[in-house]
């Protein structure tokens, strides 16, 4: 996609919006609008049925995780226009407390996404028809994408002879996590290795 | 004309030679083989090769090594051959193949699935994630192995293994059933 085309959209959508949409960017070939959450749902709804727009479909719903920020979620709606082979990334700041109005009513399939972010993450969405979890065990507490979650989580389970049922206990490890990530670009390759020493001699 | 009515006569006398006759072969019999045990070793053996030559599988596919799981069934491996036919129900079936990653919402499941087998019953754990969790043993949505639910019977190891391998799990598994063999397990 021609960037500079898709410059041009994201100008158009903040001369429309004007203070509503508080950013827009293209990097990579991408365009990146960023909304406030009171206005999403106009948003969206325009960028659907406006001609010039014309995104008919989201392909996706789903977040990410800064632990350092303020308003610590993005909520990432991903957009798809047939009829101008264009694609757009719609992203809208929360936090924890502050729910992101749902967007089912402008897309449907917009409610199982929204319910699987609430399970990964624990971002609320207000209006949501049915906010259950997803994917996660029936019962289960925390919210696994976030980035204070353990990897091993807090429970396991196991077959209880006795009570002749599979029962959730504390997590107990045999042997701790280990990460053997050696030739990672980003660890940097140690100045000398073990046995280094004995090749001068 | 005069035979017909002695014919009954004759019979009856032979009836009744041919009873005291089959007793006392029985008798025998009985005595000479009851301290050796020769019956009940041949029951078993009919029973185990019985078993063994009809190991219905349930179908329990949960991850990649369900289609290694598949590839054994058809036509280049053909476990028909050893009389192994996927049910779709526990109450049909002997053995219970894991195929793949028993996360922790679907072990109560998996229990009941296997509650609802007939005995005898065995399992076989197919794959790393069944045999320990695996590349995921780390997870928190992850059983750390499949025997944590169930008794295993037999492991099969590699990610996914091969379908010569779940193959070869089967044909040890028969063995097994014929060298442990017991008409109750």
């Amino acid at each position: 996609m021609d960037e500079q085309a898709l410059r041009e959209l994201g100008e158009t959508l903040q001369a429309i919006f004007a203070e509503h949409v508080l950013a827009a960017a293209v990097d990579r070939g991408e365009l990146t609008v960023t909304v406030a959450p009171e206005s999403l749902v106009r948003v969206l709804s325009f960028l659907r049925d406006d001609v010039n727009f014309h995104f008919r479909q989201l392909m996706d719903v789903c977040g990410v995780d800064h632990p350092e920020r303020e308003k610590r979620f993005d909520v990432v709606y991903n957009l798809l226009s047939l009829t101008h082979n264009r694609r757009i990334r719609v992203k809208v700041m929360t936090d924890e407390h502050e729910p992101v109005p749902s967007v089912t009513g402008v897309f449907n399939s917009a409610n199982w996404w929204e319910r699987e972010t609430w399970d990964m993450f624990g971002i609320m969405f207000a209006d949501h028809p049915d906010l259950r979890r997803m994917l996660c065990d029936y019962g289960f507490e925390g919210h696994p994408l976030r980035k204070d979650f353990p990897l091993t989580g807090y429970v396991e389970v196991r077959y209880d002879n006795e009570r002749k049922r599979v029962v959730y206990e504390p997590v107990k490890l045999e042997q701790e996590f280990r990460n053997f990530d050696f030739l990672s670009p980003w660890e940097g390759i140690q100045a000398s290795l073990p046995g280094d020493e004995k090749a001068g001699s | 004309m005069g035979i017909a009515p002695t014919q009954p006569e004759m019979a009856s006398g032979e009836a009744a030679l041919e009873a005291r006759d089959v007793d006392a072969l029985w008798r025998g019999v009985t005595n000479a083989i009851e301290d050796r045990g020769f019956v009940l070793t041949q029951v078993d053996k009919l029973v185990n090769w019985a078993r063994t030559g009809s190991l219905w599988p349930m179908t329990f596919g949960l991850a990649c090594c369900a289609i290694e799981m598949m590839h054994c069934y058809v036509s280049r491996y053909d476990l028909d051959r050893f009389g192994v036919v996927p049910r779709p129900s526990p109450r049909q079936s002997d053995v219970i193949i894991v195929a793949g990653t028993l996360t922790n919402k679907m072990a109560p499941a998996f229990r009941r699935v296997y509650d609802q087998m007939a005995e005898p019953r065995y399992v076989i754990s197919m794959g790393s994630c069944a045999n320990g969790g695996g590349y995921y043993h780390y997870s928190y949505s992850v059983v750390r192995g499949c025997d944590r639910v169930v008794p295993v019977d037999i492991y099969v190891p590699g990610c996914p293994p091969t379908a010569e391998a779940l193959l070869y799990g089967i044909l040890q598994l028969q063995r097994k059933i014929k060298r442990t063999g017991t008409l109750w397990r």
